[in-house]
């Protein structure tokens, strides 16, 4: 119950006020197709840098929280998702406006937002600690291998191909050991004076995220985008209230597969909202209704979207291990304040671990309250032009990565990374197990060096790595992780057709 | 000899590109020394070149499916753009100093792609108001509000 005693922390008027900004901005940055959580929250880090640690981590995390609710904005009423989370979201919501019941989806998909959401944070609040002495009892060894899983686990998972996503992992994991050694002292792949000291975490963020996004908005050239935002009629909020308790089946289904989902790193909330509106079909005795603006269907996937935020903290919170993409930006967040999580976060920075956690509870109200009277504005804020939002982040990009060290030679760090990112990903590479293996790959090289040290001194590099039951288990976990994709991976192309190989 | 469907001989490129990087990482990272600062990397290299070079073949091979790849309509449509803004980062910042730079790029880059026609008066005005008020806005957040340092060479 310690969370209790740094309550207060929160209702200062500095961080209130940013955990407001956060969660109006991140309705308005997620209603906005093109500009997904995870390049919100990386673009907003630069602006963090003046704050204090626990204000940075506020105004991220309220700017997570509501991008993941704001995205439904769009996904109702233009039929575009704001973020992947909200792909489940355009069934039934964009066929309720069309209906002519836009308030009211909009009124239910921020009630069972901030329903699926609250409980979330709950389970990041009361499984975080136990979880984090838990990680008390972790050597070189587990941390090293807790790191390679990290990567493996996005690789195989968030890709649509296992090799791709392994690869990926490995370009980061070796983008991250560009500097100069820290041991040796020793200069690695320093191919020009930009990347003497390594590859700045934050510019390659934005680079990864922002600039690919950019290029894909000028890749679909002079078109007017065609989106036209249905105009919504008055509801009142007492009835779309009754009606999310009324649907309680959905509302359980969407929150308890948001929160395990979220658990599970590198499954994001494109895959909770999904399988939330999937099942909750499959339980539904009107699932012939789901489709053509049945609130079942909107609940589900709008309570499992945003429950699926405070559990994929958890991992990360506890064992460094990001549990989505947005969450590995978010540890970026965390480590340019020099704080690392795990036990060091609950130990010795509590103010800032439970400051930054209670925000978020608070703002899962406040995305609530903000979300059923902005919802209005957001919906025109959606309809900018791609042009002008390309514009608009390229600019963003450039201040935020130069702004890290006021070197030029992130900025040049940043666009490279962004270029080669959107081609990549034009053949299946994916960002995300990039992303991780630049994040992890510091920690998984230095408890590799010190676990090499221990080992030599001891049994050996062999027992050392690969004997002892938790090594044993997360090599499993590897492993596992890996066939299971790859398995998938097959069953799906089974299904697909040469004229689709081949083309 | 069929010809190849451009994803395919794209992905082909692409892979066989992502391999030579491998490949290079790979003989730097058993070359160099101290042997001991490239311990890690050694590790990390031999499985990136493993993959990379089983995507290579696989690519050749036509075992794996691909990208969407990119066709020659989007290759026009993103290539103005992606010059203005590699101008723009890599020489313009630097040369003309932040504020000038992006506002320029700004501009150039809502004209290139804003749907409105470019004959009309109306929509120029739009787009030089659009400029101004973005550009007021960074402005007045960055430099004026949290005061940070930007590459200032001229006018600013």
């Amino acid at each position: 119950m310690e969370f209790i005693y740094y309550f207060g922390d929160v209702f200062t008027p500095i961080n209130f006020g940013l955990l407001l900004l956060g969660t109006i901005g991140g309705l308005i940055l997620g209603a906005t197709p093109g500009l997904s959580p995870t390049m919100a929250v990386a673009l907003l880090i630069p602006f963090t840098f003046q704050l204090e640690a626990a204000q940075g981590l506020i105004l991220l995390g309220a700017a997570y929280t509501s991008t993941v609710a704001g995205g439904a904005v769009s996904a109702i009423l233009l039929k575009i998702p704001g973020a992947p989370a909200n792909i489940a979201t355009t069934l039934d919501g964009h066929q309720m406006a069309l209906n002519g019941e836009g308030a009211k989806a909009l009124q239910l998909s921020f009630l069972s937002s901030a329903v699926g959401g609250v409980f979330g944070v709950l389970l990041l609040i009361f499984l975080t600690p136990v979880l984090a002495q838990w990680a008390l009892a972790f050597g070189p060894s587990h941390l090293f291998w807790l790191a390679i899983l990290g990567v493996t686990v996005i690789g195989s998972l968030d890709s649509s191909s296992v090799v791709k996503g392994l690869l990926s992992g490995c370009i980061g994991l070796w983008l991250a050991t560009i500097g100069f050694d820290d041991i040796m002292g020793a200069q690695r792949f320093i191919f020009h004076s930009s990347l003497g000291g390594g590859i700045n975490i934050i510019a390659a963020l934005i680079g990864l995220f922002a600039i690919p996004q950019v290029i894909t908005m000028f890749a679909k050239g002079r078109k007017n985008d065609g989106a036209e935002a249905i105009q919504v009629q008055k509801h009142p909020i007492n009835g779309a209230a009754t009606e999310v308790l009324r649907n309680k089946r959905a509302l359980g289904i969407g929150t308890l597969t948001g929160s395990i989902i979220g658990l599970i790193p590198g499954v994001g909330g494109q895959i909770a909202g999904l399988v939330a509106y999937d099942q909750s079909k499959k339980f539904s005795p009107d699932s012939n209704k789901f489709g053509t603006g049945h609130p079942e269907g909107l609940i589900a996937a709008e309570s499992a979207n945003n429950a699926m935020v405070g559990p994929s903290l958890v991992p990360l919170l506890t064992l460094s291990i990001p549990g989505s993409p947005t969450a590995a930006v978010l540890l970026g967040g965390l480590l340019i304040h020099g704080i690392f999580p795990g036990t060091d976060l609950f130990d010795n920075h509590p103010d800032v671990a439970w400051t930054f956690i209670n925000s978020m509870l608070i703002g899962q109200v406040l995305m609530c309250i903000f979300g059923l009277y902005v919802a209005g504005m957001a919906a025109r804020v959606a309809q900018v032009p791609q042009s002008m939002m390309a514009a608009i982040v390229l600019g963003l990009a450039v201040f935020g990565s130069y702004s890290v060290q006021s070197s030029m030679g992130d900025v040049y760090v940043m666009a490279s990374l962004g270029v080669m990112m959107y081609f990549l990903e034009r053949f299946g590479f994916s960002a995300a197990p990039l992303v991780l293996g630049l994040i992890l790959g510091p920690i998984a090289e230095s408890n590799f060096i010190q676990g090499s040290m221990i080992a030599s001194a001891t049994d050996g590099l062999a027992p050392y790595f690969f004997g002892g039951p938790l090594n044993i288990f997360l090599i499993a976990i590897v492993v596992l992780s890996i066939v299971y994709s790859a398995y998938m991976e097959l069953r799906s192309r089974r299904y697909t057709s040469k004229e689709e190989i081949l083309a | 000899m069929s010809t190849l469907p451009l994803p395919r001989l794209q992905h082909m490129i692409g892979s066989g590109l992502v391999a030579a990087v491998g490949v290079s990482v790979c003989y730097i990272s058993y070359t160099q020394q101290p042997s001991e600062a490239f311990l890690f990397p050694r590790l990390i290299a031999t499985i990136f070149v493993v993959l990379a070079l089983w995507t290579f073949i696989k690519a050749c091979l036509r075992w794996t499916k691909v990208g969407n790849g990119i066709s020659m309509t989007q290759f026009k449509n993103l290539a103005p753009g992606l010059i203005v803004a590699l101008i723009y980062i890599f020489w313009a910042v630097k040369g003309l100093g932040f504020y000038t730079a992006t506002t320029i790029a700004f501009f150039i880059l809502l004209s290139l792609y804003d749907p409105a026609p470019h004959t009309a008066v109306k929509s120029w005005v739009k787009r030089v108001i659009t400029t101004a008020c973005f550009m007021a806005a960074m402005y007045g957040l960055f430099a004026l509000l949290l005061k940070v340092y930007t590459p200032r060479e001229i006018f600013f």
